[in-house]
């Protein structure tokens, strides 16, 4: 589904980040995991085209993102707050987004039914704007947007910080549902080891721009992982 | 400890290592320009006025008439900073937690309002004619009494400003108090109901024979900063600007947009940011100004004289919601702007339902402003042929614009001491808008005639109509080279 080649993004002589290959297979449910400024954010940028690549190109669904736009129907993301519309209230943006993507306020209406749990109560019909929601509260509204229109891709960045432990749980019970009943390819980064050994299949590790480790999932891999980043691993 | 340094090395910092300064190098110059001009004028205003006001009046004291006038020079002046100074902005949240005096922040912005160029300029005016009345046997104390008298006004009218600005910052209306309160000062004076410039006039006079009075001055000048210094400490708490009132929203349907097929969401869009913010809101409210301000031309017979005005009036009136909303275009949606480049759509559209918005607000403010024709049919001309050339040419010059906006609007408005955020810079851009229909329809009227100049405008606006197509995909190339670089710009800051 995602091609990357010979991808690299340099900022004044610095580079941030540099994929010799990395392929990602329809349907799988796909971890980033790094430090800060591991360039995981850069990547996620690249992929959307919200950054120019110094070299080389992501390929989505075989259409190369920098060069034509055709990847956007099928594709959605929630990055940072920067993807909300603070003076909406979170129903105006839940259908605007719907708009866009062809569907109406029933289409709508009917995918935020399935989420009322993940809502908990404190994002539909609060008769506020998104601005005045808490931040967590913006998180699970701008997560939810990024579901509408049945992408075919998922990107999240970061989607577990600033949540509750329970709306967590309730989030990673969606994404694996995405990945493993409806096909649909899923992005994420994080922090948390524990939440992304949870949720991907595949978790790949990036040091400094660079892939370090690709990982398939299994009961192992949280070690691995904590070993990795702990600095206690044989090298 | 923190010191003045400190915040001066933040400030420095914030100035130049925004993207802004580093793309509107030209803008500066220009800003630098007109401050030279001003400073020019008010010098010349400063030297002459002394001899003119002899020659005029032989058998009156030239101070004395001055110190008449000061009065209509304040109330100008609080009008021309109101709409052109803003309270500096700083970014003082960070500040809060560190180990800070709120006075010492708070006394920081003060004192640093006070150097404003608007401040200066007075001076320009008032050093020469002190310099020309001392020359002229006048006694050496008072005049220097007088020029300081004039420095403390201009102070207090500098913290007198900040007060009005504060208070009409929550309202709907920001423009209201202000205009109220001048417009009602002006009318008390102008029907003598309580002669207020006699009063100033002779206060000044007082002051400058007997400088002790200067005390009442300083007392005055101490109170409103003071007054200043209350409200904005009381800004200064975390709570004060984030509990921002969250009102019941009152979700509106705009059903009727849907019409517009394609474009419906972004219109919507569009009306719903206008309305639900401070910003774009008081860029509406503009509109009503500007329809009014024909008023300030038509109804007085010089005008009528010189029709080569309606043209540039026309303009101006139909022109204004299209001036002061779309030269920020996009920068409105600067906060969300990395959402708009990775959704579903297109650019062309995005753009079309700008100018769509812009073109709407032209046609709607000619209707309104048919009513002008009570001042002669000439007016209704001028108008029609000013609203085909704001449609057909100054809508798509705006957009066009746009591809080199580099600054990001904070339409939340949360930093603590940002009011209203139009600056001057807003309106040197409407200049090339308004300033070029004015020398065609001029140029024109100058070697032919009223009825020709009109058919000019009008139809070098068809001509933009009949282009729109490739004028809008040309305009739409240009945004998509500029992308990333507006990307990046709006995710900074400052």
């Amino acid at each position: 589904m995602i091609q990357t080649s010979n991808l690299s993004k340099t900022y004044n002589k610095k580079t941030v980040l540099k994929i010799e290959e990395l392929d990602i297979p329809k349907g799988q449910s796909f971890g980033l995991v790094g430090n800060n400024g591991a360039g995981k954010t850069t990547y996620f940028s690249l992929l959307l085209d919200l950054i120019n690549p110094s070299t080389g190109f992501i390929k989505n669904n075989e259409i190369q993102v920098n060069l034509s736009e055709d990847w956007k129907p099928f594709t959605s993301a929630f990055i940072d707050e920067s993807f909300l519309i603070g003076y909406l209230t979170p129903e105006e943006y839940f259908y605007f987004i719907g708009e866009l993507r062809g569907r109406n306020k029933a289409d709508v209406d009917a995918l935020l039914a399935q989420f009322e749990d993940f809502f908990h109560g404190e994002i539909l019909g609060q008769k506020k704007y998104l601005r005045d929601l808490s931040k967590g509260n913006q998180k699970k509204a701008g997560i939810v947007a990024a579901l509408i229109g049945d992408p075919e891709v998922i990107i999240l960045d970061e989607p577990f910080a600033n949540l509750d432990p329970t709306t967590q749980i309730r989030l990673k019970n969606i994404i694996k549902e995405l990945a493993e009943k409806r096909g649909v390819t899923v992005l994420i980064s994080s922090h948390d080891l524990l939440h992304v050994t949870d949720v991907c299949e595949r978790i790949v590790v990036l040091e400094k721009g660079e892939i370090v480790k690709d990982l398939v999932t299994s009961d192992a891999t949280l070690k691995e992982l904590e070993a990795h980043f702990s600095g206690t691993e044989s090298a | 400890m923190m010191k003045i340094s400190h915040f001066l090395n933040l400030e420095w910092k914030q100035f130049f290592r925004s993207s802004h300064w580093q793309k509107s190098v030209a803008l500066n110059i220009l800003l630098i320009l007109l401050a030279l001009y001003f400073m020019a004028s008010f010098l010349v205003m400063g030297v002459a006025l002394y001899p003119i006001l002899k020659e005029q009046f032989p058998d009156q004291n030239p101070l004395i008439i001055v110190n008449g006038v000061l009065f209509y020079w304040w109330l100008a002046e609080l009008m021309i900073r109101f709409f052109f100074q803003k309270l500096p902005v700083m970014s003082v949240k960070p500040l809060l937690t560190l180990p800070v005096k709120r006075s010492k922040v708070v006394n920081y912005v003060l004192g640093k309002s006070t150097l404003s160029f608007i401040n200066f300029l007075p001076l320009f005016a008032v050093i020469p004619f002190g310099v020309m009345l001392i020359i002229n046997d006048y006694p050496l104390v008072s005049v220097l009494v007088w020029i300081l008298a004039m420095i403390i006004m201009t102070l207090i009218m500098n913290f007198l400003n900040f007060i009005i600005e504060s208070f009409s910052s929550d309202s709907e209306l920001a423009f209201l108090p202000i205009i109220v309160l001048v417009g009602g000062l002006f009318a008390l004076n102008y029907f003598d109901i309580v002669s207020l410039s006699k009063f100033t006039g002779n206060a000044i006079t007082a002051v400058y024979n007997q400088p002790i009075y200067l005390i009442v001055l300083i007392l005055i000048l101490v109170g409103v900063y003071l007054f200043n210094f209350k409200i904005l400490k009381q800004k200064l708490y975390l709570d004060s600007s984030l509990k921002s009132k969250v009102a019941e929203v009152n979700v509106a349907d705009l059903g009727w947009t849907k019409r517009f097929g394609d474009l419906a969401p972004f219109m919507q869009l569009d009306l719903k940011l206008i309305w639900r913010n401070k910003r774009s809101k008081s860029s509406a409210f503009l509109m009503i100004i500007g329809l009014l301000y024909g008023l300030a031309f038509y109804p007085n017979p010089t005008y009528q004289e010189m029709p080569w005005i309606f043209g540039f009036v026309g303009i101006f009136v139909t022109g204004i919601f299209m001036i002061s909303f779309g030269q920020f275009i996009p920068a409105w949606d600067s906060a969300y702007y990395k959402l708009l480049m990775s959704q579903n759509i297109k650019y062309e559209q995005y753009l079309k339902s700008k100018f769509t918005l812009m073109a709407m607000s032209v046609i709607i403010l000619f209707v309104l402003s048919i009513p002008y024709v009570y001042f002669g049919w000439k007016i209704l001309l001028a108008h029609f042929a000013a609203a085909l050339y704001n449609i057909g040419i100054n809508t798509h010059v705006v957009l066009f614009g746009g591809a080199f906006n580099r600054k990001k609007i904070d339409l939340s408005q949360r930093a603590a001491f940002n009011y209203q955020g139009t600056g001057a810079v807003q309106w040197l851009i409407g200049i090339p808008l308004m300033l070029l229909p004015l020398a065609i329809f001029g140029g024109v009227y100058a070697i032919s005639n009223f009825e020709t100049g009109c058919a000019v405008l009008a139809i070098l606006g068809i001509i933009g109509i009949l282009f729109h197509q490739k004028l809008m995909r040309f305009i739409t190339e240009k945004y998509l080279e500029s992308k990333y670089k507006m990307i990046s710009a709006f995710g900074q800051d400052s």
